[in-house]
């Protein structure tokens, strides 16, 4: 008994409370998500809100049972948690029950199990696992590399259902990394990755290409600073330029500005090579291959994007970057989900007035769009609470996490930070046509067992590290 | 341990205050800087009308029209916008009380306050027109464009089914489904209910205080459009369809015609029927409990699929077929006949008889005998182990199973498992003789007259089926549910299919003796058997089952003429006449249609039942 009032001392309940107020008011929102006027009964097992109903109550045994379980079972069984899971992954993709295209399910009966939300927990164990001894090593590559492929392994599996969803999340774990000491030229090279990718999606190449080689030169300008040398360097890269267009334009006639372009790069950089080996220029050396990177990155998403991919693929991709709106699809789920967020106003309607709610106007209003009957019936107000809600529980984990002597416990929270982050940013940012539409749950919000589950138990392994923080884990 | 890379707690704090400041931002911004969004708030400005789909078509074999759409129009009120008004001249312009305007507006107020209702359904066209103009005098008040069904001829009704409005149960059960909207039941309406539908849509209009629409919201970008449902073309021969009405008319009975090829539907007739339009729009209510209410005739009960008789006569060839391949006869077999065997009485024709002459005369001894010889097997163990086999073959045929057609509600029928005569007479308590009466097709055995058509087919193509359906293909792109493309192969060989079509082909068209010579066509090789079903509450029902032409069979058929006798008489004919109409296109035999007409079983029938 001594054991588990040690636990009921030590355990966070600023989180716990922040956990219960959240589950409940999720309940609440669910039923006037899809409250209808003939089953007013909140506990009716019929509806969704009885369901949820049912798996709050036994998501509540869960977290005590989390909780009771000594705390290190977690670091001594992490690995084992993270291979059932991941053949579970696997088994998924054999023996799945298959919706909407997607095989993300396993069915039991009537119950329904979603693997790909609990592989999320067992992946925080292993990196925790994988990172407890490695703390300051993560720059270097040998270590990097199977933390890298701890992370992939499930989100290739869950892309394969496919759901594209949670295979985003899991590459949330990337911030687990950089806590932990991996280099942020990773990171930016990332962010470029994504952006030049949308960007190369979304205008001329030609402009877009030539708008790097202005902010390369610029950068080469402000490195420098010998105006001489600069004008030089500019010089040459023109001449080629123009020369190879003129060749082209007469003579080949098949290359095309692209090539050219790409061809005078190469050239210019044979030219700017001996400057560079002579006054060991490394700066001018990387704004370089930065700038080839990029273009040749460029050239070849472009390809893959126009010549691999089918049509209806490229459709896909487009209406879900939101280059094309989809009146009859995703574009509508958001179109109809920014109305009935909007039409709460500051005040919001007043709990079960929604009326978009009512026609059914938003599909999956219960699940992953569920933040729109928070919006329409609470209102800006509701909203902001709900947010402030989010951002104190996040930055309580963080506060929870940095106060770890373990350095399992640590990276383990971090690992609860980034998925709820990832969760709560894209799931609200989607439903108010901030981000693309990504089909992931809000925590604690959102319908459906698995989903409520898998988030409980993340969480509160967390807190039952937390707890005994004091003792030291082997 | 010295963490030197501490500086990253606030990087990830200030990236999570970031994204938080970013979402309230720009919820701030949709929620109380643009007034767009919140005009939707207002129902009073804004009004979702929803657009109903046009249900799909249903066409013939042949591409003719058997059922379509014609437009009718639903009143709406959303009660919250309604307002003074001239509620005396609004009665009196749709013809209603003012008690019925008040419990109306009762009913919707209890259903929602803010959410549209029904107010009045299906208003006539005319009515329309001379409201549309005042519609602006009665706030809160709209007209909703809905579809109602329309039949090209009044015939298929039990094919068809039909559509009604969605009830609640169904709402709770289908997400999909709102009040108001329709759905299918029985039939082809039901069964390709989600296809035929199509899919909702609705469009957002500006509307003022008096109702009047100022315009679509946001330029239409909001709304969504209604998807029209897919068009099906059926397997039915709309004219065989007629015809064969037309021949059951003033009778009870069920025709079933198969194309054996492909297991597709041409007819099916349940008599006496009615007028699928009876069950259209505000008449439907009405009519259905009418039609309900006829007990004795029961005109809602599909006979061709629902009604269990024993298949008497029939059933001889498939228990020839079943000894052929058990290898307890073989075609030259002969059996001697004295007016009957044992306790089985037989009517008079030449003695002893083959396989093929004991088809053609229907004998009874031949098949009682051959059917001991099935049961009294010595290749198993026991007459339980041979009855299980010959069982076993029967559901291959499918019969005692559902044939798995797109109808609900087909019944399985029944073919008795051993273990029901063992629970009757106790383990081994019983014999082939015991049974017998199973040679010839009465007894425990119960068919549907789906189940006979398909096993006629099966016979004529000679050892395989397709499960029969009414639905050739569905949409633009002929799609067909892939249960119907597979072939249903029966472990008989075809050698003796043909042993068997032989004594089917003599029935019909041999010499003195021939049960089914009424059946004979000029040009055309009918095959074909004669039943009479038992019926211990009357007369006995007239059965014949046909396929033709032997060679290349086109069509495969069952007759049910209930309280008509012995099966030649009156099954036969009818049966003749839908493969002759269906072959040739017209009839040579006036004499015997107009016979087959005027023929009057259902008068008799219902003086028999007022006596009751
Ligand atoms: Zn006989």
């Amino acid at each position: 008994m001594r054991r588990s009032i040690n636990i009921w001392n030590g355990i966070d309940k600023i989180t716990i409370l922040l956990f219960l107020v959240m589950v409940i008011i999720g309940w609440f929102n669910i039923y006037a998500a899809v409250y209808n006027e003939d089953h007013k009964g909140i506990l009716d097992l019929s509806q969704r809100y009885g369901k949820q109903f049912v798996w709050i109550l036994a998501t509540f045994v869960l977290a005590v049972f989390v909780v009771i379980i000594d705390n290190r079972f977690y670091l001594f069984f992490a690995w084992i948690i993270y291979a059932i899971l991941i053949f579970l992954l696997i088994l998924l993709l054999l023996f799945g029950k298959e919706i909407n295209g997607a095989k993300s399910w396993f069915e039991f009966g009537p119950l329904s199990l979603q693997p790909s939300e609990f592989a999320k927990f067992g992946t925080a164990l292993a990196l925790a696992s994988y990172l407890n001894n490695r703390r300051q090593e993560l720059t270097k590559l040998k270590v990097i590399l199977p933390a890298v492929a701890i992370i992939l392994l499930p989100a290739i599996l869950t892309e394969l259902q496919p759901d594209l969803g949670s295979t985003i999340v899991f590459f949330s774990f990337f911030l687990v990394l950089f806590r932990e000491g991996m280099s942020p030229f990773v990171f930016i090279s990332g962010l470029l990755m994504v952006l030049l990718f949308f960007l190369t999606l979304l205008i001329n190449n030609l402009y877009l290409e030539a708008g790097l080689i202005v902010i390369a030169f610029f950068l080469a300008w402000f490195e420098t600073r010998k105006f001489k040398l600069y004008l030089i360097g500019f010089g040459i890269s023109i001449l080629i330029g123009a020369g190879l267009y003129l060749l082209d334009h007469y003579l080949i006639k098949s290359l095309g500005n692209e090539l050219v372009l790409l061809i005078t790069l190469i050239m210019s950089g044979l030219a700017f090579a001996y400057y560079i080996y002579v006054k060991k220029a490394i700066a001018i050396f990387f704004i370089y291959l930065f700038l080839l990177g990029s273009i040749l990155y460029i050239n070849s998403v472009d390809y893959a994007f126009n010549h691999i991919l089918e049509p209806h693929q490229r459709d896909r991709v487009e209406i879900m970057l939101g280059f094309k709106t989809d009146t009859h699809g995703t574009g509508y789920n958001v179109n109809q989900s920014i109305i009935s967020i909007g039409s709460g106003g500051f005040k919001g309607k007043g709990y079960l007035q929604g009326t978009q709610t009512k026609f059914k106007f938003v599909p999956a209003q219960s699940t992953d769009f569920i933040f729109c009957t928070v919006g329409e019936e609470w209102g800006f107000l509701g909203s902001f609470v709900v947010i402030g809600l989010y951002l104190f529980l996040l930055l309580r984990l963080v506060f929870l996490a940095e106060r770890q002597r373990s350095a399992f416990s640590k990276i383990y929270g971090y690992g609860v930070i980034s998925i709820l982050f990832t969760h709560f940013f894209i799931n609200i940012g989607m439903a108010i046509g901030l981000l693309p539409v990504i089909g992931i749950p809000l925590p604690f919000f959102s319908y459906g067992g698995s989903s409520l589950w898998g988030f409980t138990i993340l969480l509160f392994i967390f807190l039952r590290l937390d707890a005994s923080r004091t003792e030291y884990l082997v | 341990m010295k963490d030197t890379f501490v500086i990253r707690k606030y990087v990830i704090i200030g990236l999570i205050v970031l994204a938080a400041v970013a979402l309230i931002i720009k919820l701030f911004i949709i929620q109380v800087v643009k007034d767009t969004y919140r005009l939707s708030a207002d129902n009073n400005v804004l009004r979702y009308i929803t657009q109903y789909p046009a249900r799909g078509l249903i066409y013939d074999r042949n591409g003719k029209l058997i059922v379509f759409n014609q437009a009718a129009y639903d009143l709406m009120v959303v009660p919250v916008q309604t307002g003074k008004m001239d509620t005396a001249l609004f009665c009196s312009d749709l013809g209603i009380t003012k008690d019925v305007f008040r419990e109306r507006m009762k009913t919707a107020r209890n259903y929602s306050r803010r959410a549209p209702s029904v107010f009045l359904k299906q208003i006539s066209a005319e009515t329309y027109a001379k409201f549309q103009e005042k519609i602006f005098m009665y706030p809160g008040f709209y007209v909703q464009p809905r579809t109602l069904r329309k039949y090209s001829k009044p015939v298929a009704a039990h094919l068809l089914g039909y559509v009604s409005e969605v009830d609640e149960a169904l709402i709770k059960k289908d997400p999909y489904y709102k009040p108001g909207d329709y759905i299918g039941k029985l039939g082809i309406e039901e069964a390709y209910e989600k296809d035929l539908r199509g899919r909702r849509g609705v469009k957002i209009y500006l509307v003022d205080v008096y109702s009047r629409i100022k315009g679509s919201y946001a330029d239409g970008n909001l709304d969504t459009l209604a998807v029209q449902g897919s068009d099906i073309i059926s397997g039915i021969n709309l004219d065989l369809q007629e015809y064969g009405e037309h021949l059951m008319q003033n009778k009870t009975g069920s025709i079933v015609a198969i194309e054996p090829k492909t297991g597709e539907i041409l007819a099916l007739v349940s008599s006496p029927d009615y007028d699928p339009g009876l069950l259209v729009g505000r008449i439907r209510t009405e009519n259905f409990a009418r039609l309900q209410a006829d007990t004795i005739f029961k005109p809602l009960f599909n006979r061709a699929f629902m009604a269990k008789y024993p298949p008497g006569s029939t059933f001889k060839p498939v228990n020839g077929l079943i000894a052929l391949q058990e290898k307890v006869i073989v075609p030259s077999t002969k059996f001697n006949c004295d007016h009957g065997y044992l306790f089985v009485a037989c009517h008079s024709h030449s003695s002893p008889l083959d396989l093929k002459g004991a088809i053609m005369n229907s004998c009874n001894s031949y098949f009682c005998q051959t059917y001991r010889r099935i049961l009294e097997n010595p290749k198993y163990g026991s007459v339980s182990e041979a009855y299980e086999k010959w069982r076993g073959y029967l559901n291959e045929f499918g019969f005692g199973k559902k044939l798995g057609s797109e109808f609900v509600n087909e019944l399985p029928g029944l073919v008795p498992s051993s273990a029901y005569f063992d629970r009757y007479y106790g383990k081994g308590g019983w014999k082939a003789l015991t049974v017998i009466s199973m040679a010839f097709g009465q007894g425990e055995i119960e068919t549907t007259p789906l189940q006979m058509a398909n096993y006629t087919a099966a016979i004529a193509n000679r050892g395989y089926y397709y499960t029969p359906h009414i639905v050739k293909s569905i949409g633009a792109d002929h799609r067909i549910d892939p249960r119907f493309t597979i072939r249903h192969q029966i472990s008989i060989d075809s050698a003796n299919f043909e042993e068997v079509i032989l004594g089917m082909e003599a029935a019909v068209n041999g010499g003195a003796g021939a049960t089914a010579r009424i059946a004979a066509l000029n040009g055309i090789t009918v095959c074909g058997k004669t039943g009479t079903a038992e019926n211990p509450f009357g007369e006995n029902h007239s059965v014949f089952i046909a396929f033709a032409p032997k060679d290349d069979p086109k069509i495969a058929i069952a007759v049910y003429v209930e309280n008509a006798g012995f099966g030649a008489t009156y099954a036969a004919p009818v049966a003749s006449l839908m493969i002759e109409k269906y072959l040739k296109g017209e009839i040579t035999n006036k004499p015997l249609e107009q016979r087959m007409l005027e023929l009057n079983l259902v008068d008799s029938l219902k003086v028999s039942e007022t006596k009751h």
